[in-house]
């Protein structure tokens, strides 16, 4: 257990001492929030949609959580090779307690990102349901970021270089990305993308985060927890059995 | 301390480990020296559990790394060819993880970081993160953590790439003055033919996989007739240059340097 704690507290030191990095880290979701959220609002509410800032919010949100926790996991990539983790890989500790405490700690960093974002979005005008849906919110936070931050840990388990990241990139995490509803509503899709959405796992935690932030979801909170408590298992396992596997 | 037989690693067709034999009792000072792609890293990674070797077998303090792992990571430390220090946490932190990775009790810990720290001349600098830390800086604290939970054998995998003739002078010191005081086993690989023969007590010559000479510098100098390690280093290993082509871990090598500043 103590391996698993200073391996967690590492991730949280490196991020806090980061100030450049976490600030940088703002920007894209900013742009998404700010550009898409006042450009298509008047186009969205002629559609009887509402307004666009607070549908979009919970969507930049899921997005800044996906990008914070699978750039962790890829980052074993190097950090395994010319990095400190090469130390922890000859440590006498199991390796899955090694891969738990990164896991958790990039989770957590990427969920203390998430609720940056999500501050920035009240200052921008977003306005939660509740006030304990903002507290369910930040629960929801750290589930997405661990399903997604033990994706990574599989990922940069299992890459070689750095051709494997790019595609890694653009045909799986901005796929994520699109197909998850953080953008658009789900309602009234064209069957193919409809079935796309349905199998992504970040479809369900943006439900999630609509669910107890502006009380608008399409599959009800029940059926995102369970789906995301599912991919959280599943990826946890892939990564533990891929982290283990690593030879260098 | 470290025995070695018939060891083979294959990648593929290329076999960069072909059946390598050697023996190191407790306490030497042993070098493993050779030319770029010789196998010397790929040796250390089989002996340090890293990599599974095809075939033979391999002995650390009487066990098998490939399947006593846990047993065999307590018995040693190791200094790797690319730095593995975490630069933004302070030099403490970074010892601190390392003892606590290898379940030194805290009154202990304690102690050996400050004797450590004092020992390689940067516990003035134990609070300040590593990043700002000289590569020679880097590379003493990187020798003192593997010194910290008293391991049997240490492994150094060319400890003074890139590094100023005093700071390479005062690292070797340090570690054959622990190597006498502990009674540590070494294992280094080296480029510097000089720092061979100051600081190791035999030389294993290896060279496309395969140990070419073995011996003290004296012995090896005489089986060539040189004058020299250099000249018999050339003796034995041809004087080709073996161009490594830029592969995937030398880009990864330059991106993670540029990631971390």
């Amino acid at each position: 257990m103590a391996a698993i704690y200073v391996l967690w507290l590492r991730e949280i030191k490196r991020y806090v001492r980061s100030k450049p990095q976490m600030i940088a880290s703002l920007g894209q979701p900013l742009l998404y929030l700010l550009v898409l959220g006042f450009g298509l609002g008047p186009v969205f509410e002629k559609a009887g949609n509402g307004s666009y800032l607070q549908f979009v919010a919970p969507g930049v949100v899921g997005m800044t959580l996906l990008y914070t926790s699978i750039f962790s996991g890829v980052g074993l990539l190097w950090d395994r090779q010319f990095g400190f983790l090469k130390e922890t890989l000859v440590a006498p500790v199991p390796r899955i307690q090694i891969m738990i405490g990164r896991t958790l700690g990039g989770a957590t960093v990427a969920a203390i990102q998430g609720t940056l974002v999500l501050a920035v979005c009240l200052l921008a005008g977003f306005r939660p349901a509740s006030f304990g849906g903002l507290l369910l919110g930040f629960g929801l936070m750290l589930l997405i970021a661990l399903v997604f931050g033990a994706l990574g840990t599989a990922i940069g388990s299992m890459l070689q270089d750095m051709q494997g990241f790019q595609l890694i990139m653009n045909f799986l995490v901005m796929p994520i990305f699109f197909l998850s509803g953080a953008l658009f509503p789900l309602a009234n899709l064209p069957v193919v993308l409809s079935v796309l959405t349905k199998i992504d796992p970040l479809t369900y935690g943006i439900d999630g985060l609509r669910a107890v932030l502006i009380n608008g979801a399409h599959f009800g909170l029940g059926l995102d927890v369970l789906v995301l408590a599912i991919a959280s298992v599943l990826f946890l396992a892939l990564g533990a059995r891929a982290f283990s596997r690593i030879q260098i | 301390m470290i025995q070695v037989e018939n060891l083979v690693k294959a990648f593929g067709d290329l076999k960069a480990v072909d059946d390598v034999t050697f023996t190191v009792p407790k306490g030497e000072i042993f070098a493993f020296l050779g030319p770029n792609g010789a196998g010397k890293t790929t040796t250390i990674k089989m002996l340090t559990t890293l990599l599974r070797p095809t075939s033979g077998s391999i002995r650390l303090d009487g066990l098998d790394p490939a399947h006593k792992q846990q047993e065999c990571r307590k018995r040693f430390g190791i200094v790797f060819q690319d730095p593995s220090v975490d630069g933004d946490l302070t030099a403490q932190e970074n010892m601190e993880i390392h003892g606590i990775l290898y379940h030194v009790p805290r009154k202990q810990r304690v102690e050996r970081i400050e004797r450590l720290l004092k020992l390689f001349e940067l516990w003035d600098r134990k609070d300040t993160a590593v990043k700002a830390f000289s590569g020679g800086m880097k590379r003493r604290l990187e020798i003192a953590r593997g010194f910290l939970h008293t391991p049997k054998i240490l492994f150094l995998d060319e400890p003074t790439l890139g590094l100023d003739p005093q700071s390479r002078n005062q690292l070797w010191t340090q570690v054959k003055n622990l190597n006498e005081s502990e009674q540590v086993t070494v294992f280094l690989t080296t480029h510097y033919m000089e720092e061979a023969e100051k600081v190791a007590h035999r030389i294993a010559v290896i060279d496309h996989g395969k140990v070419v000479a073995l011996g003290t510098a004296a012995e090896l100098k005489e089986k060539t007739q040189t004058a020299t390690l250099e000249e018999a280093f050339l003796a034995l290993t041809g004087s080709s240059i073996r161009d490594e082509s830029a592969n995937s871990a030398d880009q990864l090598r330059q991106f993670a340097k540029m990631w971390r500043r």
